[in-house]
């Protein structure tokens, strides 16, 4: 397998089809594991107020302790940040959280909906179950990134879409605290970018760029 | 092979179609992103293609049976949620402890975990003797294991847990006998029991309940049939009669509810006001 060249600098025409896509998305889905969280804080922090995307996040967390990150980062970001509600219709410009022990899915005609049904790779919520139906609904024009993690979770995923021609960003995992996660990505599948944490944050610059000098 | 790639939404749809036509069975007002997940599941257990699980509908009523038993969500905990359970004990059974009947509903009951707990709680507030639970899911084969009670031991630890934090001074081991790799709920807790196949798409009120519990079961439904069933739910109950939701599951704004006042937000629970 060929592997995929780090995308550094700001895109230009060389990237022709990554900026294609990113025209062309829809949706922007991450999902992190262990050693993830804090990249995840920092880039939900520093979304512009007009950043063009809905937003999924799947972090896996434990039900038992109430955590606060959806809270801190409405306070402190820009952009409104809230837990996922069943039956949600999907917003540009809102950044959803999975809630803990459900998975969180995407129905067709754009909106949220929970599941309780049984773990998958021992999680719920699950990376994979929200980027496969995502990818359901949105087919190539999604945009899925996907950080450090102790499990495999997201690999399967993550192939989905790239099979439906969407962007697949994955962190580098000589970059990433724990490598398991994004190294599975990369065997499983043919991903766009492997990108390094400065480079993931320049990813979202990017995208903001691209697809509000489109509108 | 991806699992994703089993089966399109289209193909969703065509299934759909096709336990309508054949059985009569409606799933159309089923969230269709877990309808997938739940057909994708079984044709990775029965090693079925698409054509494979048509061909299985159409040509076998035993599967189709099986089929009905894993298109539904099974998975359940005693005292899952210990918080609901908390306020259930302290905001709802004081308030019924006067009354000389205390019906429960517990719908979507899968394999009874949760009308156990409702039946513990019942038992450890001294209403138990005047108190009837029915339990009703769609699924006549999780019924039958409700019935029974007789559960993995691997999942009692869990249910301890839950069963501590949701503010319990005894141990949940008073309610159960353990021998060798499983335990059978105490038949006191059961004699005031009965689980009968209800579904919640076509069937209507059969009774009327001074509680009705259905968690974890509307998320799987769309909109317009949350709100068919949350009308069921509010037909079922007698004035002042309370609806416990799942955590996630809200009664939304509108009619409906303008005729509940909300017992506790964080866990859920709406009491009949009108």
């Amino acid at each position: 397998m060929t592997k995929p060249k780090i995308f550094t600098k700001k895109l230009n025409k060389q990237d022709q089809h990554i900026v294609s896509k990113i025209k062309n998305a829809e949706i922007l889905v991450m999902g992190c594991s262990a050693g993830g969280f804090s990249i995840i804080y920092d880039l939900v922090l520093n979304f512009p107020e007009n950043f063009p995307l809905p937003v999924l996040i799947v972090i896996h967390r434990s039900r038992k302790y109430k955590s606060l990150i959806e809270e801190q980062l409405n306070l402190n970001g820009k952009l409104k940040v809230k837990m996922a509600e069943d039956k949600e219709r999907i917003k540009k410009g809102i950044v959803y959280f999975a809630p803990p022990d459900y998975h969180l899915l995407v129905e067709d005609g754009g909106s949220l909906s929970l599941d309780y049904s049984e773990l998958v790779h021992f999680c719920r919520p699950a990376i994979d179950a929200t980027f496969q139906s995502a990818a359901d609904v949105y087919k190539e024009k999604v945009i899925a990134v996907l950080l450090s993690g102790t499990n495999e979770d997201g690999a399967e995923g993550i192939a989905y879409i790239s099979e439906l021609n969407g962007l697949t960003v994955v962190q580098d995992p000589d970059s990433a605290e724990f490598r398991t996660m994004p190294q599975a990505a990369i065997e499983k599948a043919n991903v766009d970018l492997i990108l390094n944490n400065l480079q993931i944050a320049e990813l979202m610059n990017d995208i903001n760029r691209v697809k509000n000098q489109l509108e | 092979m991806l699992t994703a790639k089993l089966i399109t939404l289209e193909q969703v749809e065509e299934i759909i179609d096709l336990v309508r036509k054949v059985y009569g069975f409606d799933l159309g007002g089923y969230s269709r992103a877990s309808i997938k997940r739940r057909l994708v599941r079984i044709m990775l257990i029965k090693d079925f293609t698409v054509f494979e699980l048509k061909s299985q509908i159409i040509n076998d009523n035993d599967f189709f049976e099986e089929f009905l038993q894993q298109i539904t969500v099974n998975v359940t905990e005693m005292f899952r949620d210990p918080g609901f359970f908390k306020a259930v004990r302290e905001k709802v059974l004081p308030y019924l402890s006067s009354y000389p009947r205390i019906k429960v509903w517990n719908a979507g009951c899968s394999s009874g975990e949760e009308l156990y707990s409702f039946a513990i709680l019942l038992a450890e507030e001294e209403l138990y003797d005047r108190s009837f639970l029915y339990g009703t899911d769609i699924n006549s084969l999780v019924l039958e294991s409700a019935k029974k009670g007789i559960y993995d031991i691997k999942k009692m630890k869990q249910n301890s847990e839950n069963y501590i934090a949701s503010g319990s001074i005894r141990s949940l081991a008073n309610y159960y006998i353990a021998q060798y790799d499983a335990v059978a709920i105490n038949t006191s807790l059961k004699k005031n029991t009965l689980f009968s196949i209800h579904n919640l798409v076509t069937d209507g009120v059969f009774n009327e309940f001074q509680i009705v519990s259905c968690r974890n079961v509307l998320i799987y439904f769309t909109v317009e049939l949350q709100e068919r069933v949350l009308k069921l739910f509010y037909e079922s109950l007698c004035p002042l009669g309370f609806l416990c939701l799942g955590s996630k599951e809200f009664l939304r704004n509108g009619e409906l509810a303008r005729k509940f006042r909300v017992i506790d937000k964080t866990e859920n629970i709406y009491q009949k006001i009108e």
